[in-house]
């Protein structure tokens, strides 16, 4: 290396990296823009996610094509190694009196396995790179976008990779490559540059180290302009992802001068701004998300990458207003050049908004942990009960719900109608019970919904279970209101509810429908809650399991099940609802649907959309039916009043309604004993 | 431009049942909402305020609770809220009320000057209709009632050109101001309070007047200035019709069925 050459590279190197250190300065704060949360609790915890979730790449395994990203990343991981070796040895390459940089200190063996495997891997990074190209352009699945942008990065990476070997085998054939012996695949491509002159090797060799060095300058500071930021993003997204099971919105407290919910991206956590750089735009959410699938204007990978477009534009704006990059959150009044909500294309329209179901089948498939749905929600937030702005349809749940309790707007007096003909204790201030069964409103006013809660209560006399209502004492759990963005009518119904619970010193809370359970259990420890919350498919299991139920096999005929959201990825409730209808068939497990487990597809009526008109697109419960439907089952079994309107209307629809029955869980064990 | 709009705090009736023996409502735990009717006539102040910058003043006659209906008028942008309470004001019909309601809003007009008074066309409790036409005798000033829509004011002439909805055709009637104007429900949408109107309409002060304040004759308001004796109150019998279409081999056909009826006795029109 001449010294012009070395003096050239070190101007290059110092250059790019500074340019590089630079740029990530500016995305750390651009991140710090966002408000404060916690994420640095539980670091065992999160340090196990990084390294099973980040570096093990589980959840990109999932998938079968993650394998090809997983031996990319693993190549990248080894050559990160020998790239830095490598440019070290720029600044202070091999003379005739100093010997070069080299990692070569680790140990021989140690240093010949790990160019052993930078060999090995630079071919396998070639070969999945050549696989990712034929699969773009040949068998692109509809989730993946046709980008200029992946074609580009994958043609650096093969560049990069031939450099490598080009680079090595012609320094093999000098007889110069220090671990020939540990190197097959280089030394045995010095066969192609065996005919060149040894001056002709050595330009060459020139020529490839040269491009080496420049496309990996130029990938490194590439990576924050594109898609590929999440080389940067992904690993740390995974050990500051949400520690909860469930990832909601956090409680607000209601004090004037507050603004509530989010229309200014700053006004996002620091780790929902950092979700949005870490979007890899695999598609996985989009191809799991049922509103994307009914053809409507919500794509969550599209929600994920506009606020990315939206804090970046904005964020160059804030910093100019301060004298320098300051590591601290946006002012409270900084002034936004895009909006968030609705307008140019770094903005999320508000039809987006309103269609997410929050079923949270994006959120289990991300590979780096994007927690799509609780964002939807903040800006719910916002248009609700800031503006005041949301489908017309919605103001007569909202009165309903305020007013009345419940989502139809009945008189509360009913509450208690369906106990008219049957004897239902009541817990009151003298009568005690084990259990609360908590109704909730579908189980009380809706009349198909009754039945289950009339199953249910078959179920429960018959095991012996200590249980009682709340009677018209009981009032709405606020599910809907809360996925809706009316936090403040949620707020006043979870003080109200906990009040009464523990004035009657309710401990153990039983639940029909997945809502009122995950409100209950989860939503409500945000108010100190300790609630120990069954949902009647886990009790029933129990019961049977304890041999207080014995249910007889019943002529259900062949029985498909669909898993609720709220129940499967909300609360991983999966086996309980199975085995139950295992028991209720004989043993025989009922039949899974395509699309089942933790990736079921929605019905279509969560977070508050239950309430809300479908004009757009394919109904998704319509979807859903026609996917059950597809294996001919006799009955579909559902564990969510929700999932039953909805599928009972997709029966009609399908005109399916005198061959398939839908029936819950409970009415199913009921029947049978 | 001053709007005074009345508003009741009314018995949730759909949750009211008669008691047979006494016959009066059985209102033990039942939740008091805003008169739907007043919320139309909110929302329509509030309009007024939007367009033409308008103060709104909201009004009620009512127990010291009843103050609620009147924070979530200025959740909605309402100015003030008056609560006219006071025991002597107790057990009145609509004369008395009206008497009561006249005076008070004659009062607000001495500092402010009054030019539209708004009142649902009717609460649900009572549902007389008489209150707003009462007030406007009282005052003195021209009642346009059954309103379902504003079609223009003209601020320096001080008139407003209304459609009345009346039993089969709609009359267009222009008024000077100030005058009365109670509405039906087809006149709006009420909006829903955002959560800073909220929160801001429970810091505010509500004036209390009781007959201190109006200094009013007992004998002329409450129980005493109520000439109207309720004798009996009952609940109709509600029969049970038959079934008319919809079963056996009509069961195809019942939705064209019942429009065709509905068509018939002009209950529904086709456009």
């Amino acid at each position: 290396m001449s010294s012009i050459e070395r003096l050239l590279f070190a101007i290059v190197f110092f250059g790019a990296v500074a340019f590089f250190l630079k740029n990530v300065f500016r995305l750390i704060a651009t991140i710090c823009l966002g408000r404060p949360a916690n994420r640095f609790d539980r670091l065992w915890s999160r340090l196990r996610n990084m390294l099973v979730y980040g570096f093990g790449q589980l959840r990109v395994v999932s998938e079968r094509f993650g394998i090809n990203h997983f031996f990319l990343f693993w190549g990248f991981m080894v050559l990160a190694f020998v790239n830095f070796e490598f440019l070290v040895a720029g600044l202070f390459p091999d003379t005739s009196t100093v010997k070069g940089f080299s990692l070569l200190f680790m140990g021989r063996i140690p240093y010949g396995i790990l160019m052993f495997l930078a060999d090995i891997m630079s071919l396998v990074v070639l070969v999945c790179v050549v696989i990712a190209v034929l699969r773009r352009t040949f068998f692109r699945p509809a989730h993946i976008d046709p980008t200029l942008d992946a074609y580009f990065i994958l043609s650096l990476v093969a560049m990069l990779m031939i450099a490598f070997f080009g680079m090595n085998a012609c320094e093999a054939s000098m007889g110069k490559l220090a671990m020939a012996s540990w190197m097959p695949i280089s030394n045995g491509l010095k066969i192609f540059v065996s005919g060149l002159s040894s001056e002709g090797v050595h330009s060459l060799a020139r020529f490839f180290w040269w491009l080496h060095a420049l496309v990996l300058l130029f990938f490194l500071n590439y990576l924050p302009y594109s898609k590929h930021l999440h080389v940067l993003t992904a690993i740390p997204n995974c050990f500051f992802k949400s520690e909860s099971l469930v990832s909601t919105v956090p409680r607000l407290i209601f004090k004037k001068g507050e603004e509530f919910g989010i229309s200014k991206a700053v006004q996002f956590q620091w780790t929902d701004l950092l979700d949005f750089m870490s979007c890899t735009e695999c598609g996985r959410c989009q191809a799991a998300c049922p509103a994307t699938n009914t053809d409507k204007s919500l794509n969550p990978k599209q929600i994920i990458h506009e606020g990315k477009l939206n804090i970046f534009k904005n964020a160059s704006a804030i910093r100019a207003t301060r004298p320098a990059d300051i590591l601290a959150p946006a002012p409270k009044e900084a002034e936004m050049v895009a909006p968030l909500i609705n307008g140019s294309e770094e903005s999320i329209s508000t039809e987006a908004i309103w269609e997410c179901t929050t079923c949270g089948a994006c959120m289990q498939v991300c590979p780096v942990f994007i927690e799509h749905a609780p964002k939807i929600v903040k800006m719910r937030q916002h248009l609700v009960m800031e503006k005041a702005e949301f489908p017309e349809e919605l103001i007569a749940f909202f009165e309903a719900s305020e007013q009345r309790s419940n989502p139809w707007g009945l008189a509360p007096t009913d509450r208690t109608k369906w106990t008219t003909d049957l004897n239902v204790p009541v817990i009151t201030d003298g009568v005690k019970a084990e259990y609360l069964f908590y109704v909730g409103c579908a189980g009380a006013f809706d009349s198909r919904a009754r039945q289950v809660t009339v199953a249910l209560t078959k179920i429960l006399n018959s095991a012996g279970v200590s249980w009682g209502i709340l009677g018209n004492e009981e009032s709405c759990c606020g599910d809907s209101l809360r996925r809706l963005g009316n936090e403040y009518v949620f707020d006043k119904m979870v003080k109200e509810n906990l009040e009464k619970f523990s004035k009657y010193g309710i401990k153990k809370v039983i639940t029909y429908c997945p809502h009122c359970f995950t409100t209950l259990k989860n939503d409500y420890k945000q108010y100190g809650a300790e609630l120990d919350v069954i949902h009647h498919t886990e009790l029933i299991n129990n019961l049977i399991k304890q041999g207080k139920i014995k249910p007889a096999p019943s002529s259900n005929g062949a029985i498909v099940i669909h898993d609720s959201c709220y129940l499967g990825r909300y609360n991983q409730i999966y086996d309980e609802p199975r085995d139950v209808l295992k028991a209720c068939s004989g043993g025989q497990s009922p039949l899974e649907m395509e699309r089942c487990g933790e990736k079921s597809f929605c019905c279509g009526a969560g977070g508050g959309r239950m309430w809300m008109e479908e004009l757009v697109g394919k109904r998704i419960y319509l979807e859903r039916t026609q996917e059950a439907l597809t294996s001919n089952p006799s009955t579909i079994a559902v564990a969510c009043p929700y999932c039953m309107t909805m599928f009972e209307d997709g029966v009609k629809d399908e005109k399916a309604a005198d061959n398939v029955k839908v029936k819950d869980i409970a009415e199913i064990v009921a029947d049978s004993i | 431009m001053h709007i005074v709009v009345c508003v009741k705090m009314v018995p949730d009736t759909t949750q009211v049942s008669i008691d047979p023996v006494t016959n009066t409502l059985v209102r033990e735990g039942v939740p008091f909402i805003t008169n739907p009717f007043d919320t139309n006539a909110v929302e329509e102040a509030i309009r007024f305020k939007d367009r033409y910058g308008a103060y709104v003043t909201a009004v009620s006659m009512g127990p010291p609770a009843a103050e609620s209906v009147l924070r979530k008028a200025i959740s909605i942008g309402a100015d003030e809220g008056i609560l006219l309470s006071d025991r002597a004001f107790g057990g009145a019909d609509t004369l008395a009320t009206s008497t009561v309601l006249g005076l008070a809003i004659k009062r607000i007009a001495e500092k402010r000057p009054v030019d539209i008074i708004l009142c649902g066309k009717q609460t649900i409790d009572g549902d007389t209709a008489q209150v707003g036409p009462g007030i406007a005798r009282r005052m003195d000033i021209p009642q346009l009632t059954l309103v379902d829509e504003v079609l223009s004011v003209n601020q320096d002439q001080k008139t407003i050109k209304v459609r009345r909805k009346l039993e089969g055709y709609h009359e267009i009637v222009e008024s000077q101001m100030p005058c009365m104007i109670t509405v039906e429900r087809e006149i709006n949408t009420p909006r829903y309070p955002t959560v800073p109107g909220r929160l801001d309409a429970d810091d505010i002060d509500i004036q209390v007047w009781s007959n201190n304040v109006l200094k009013l004759d007992p004998n002329s308001i409450g129980l005493l200035g109520s000439p109207t004796q309720v004798r009996r109150i009952f609940a109709p019998e509600r029969e049970k019709g038959e079934i008319m279409m919809g079963e056996g081999d009509q069961k195809d056909n019942a939705v064209e069925a019942i429009f065709n009826k509905l068509i018939e006795k002009d209950i529904v029109a086709v456009k």
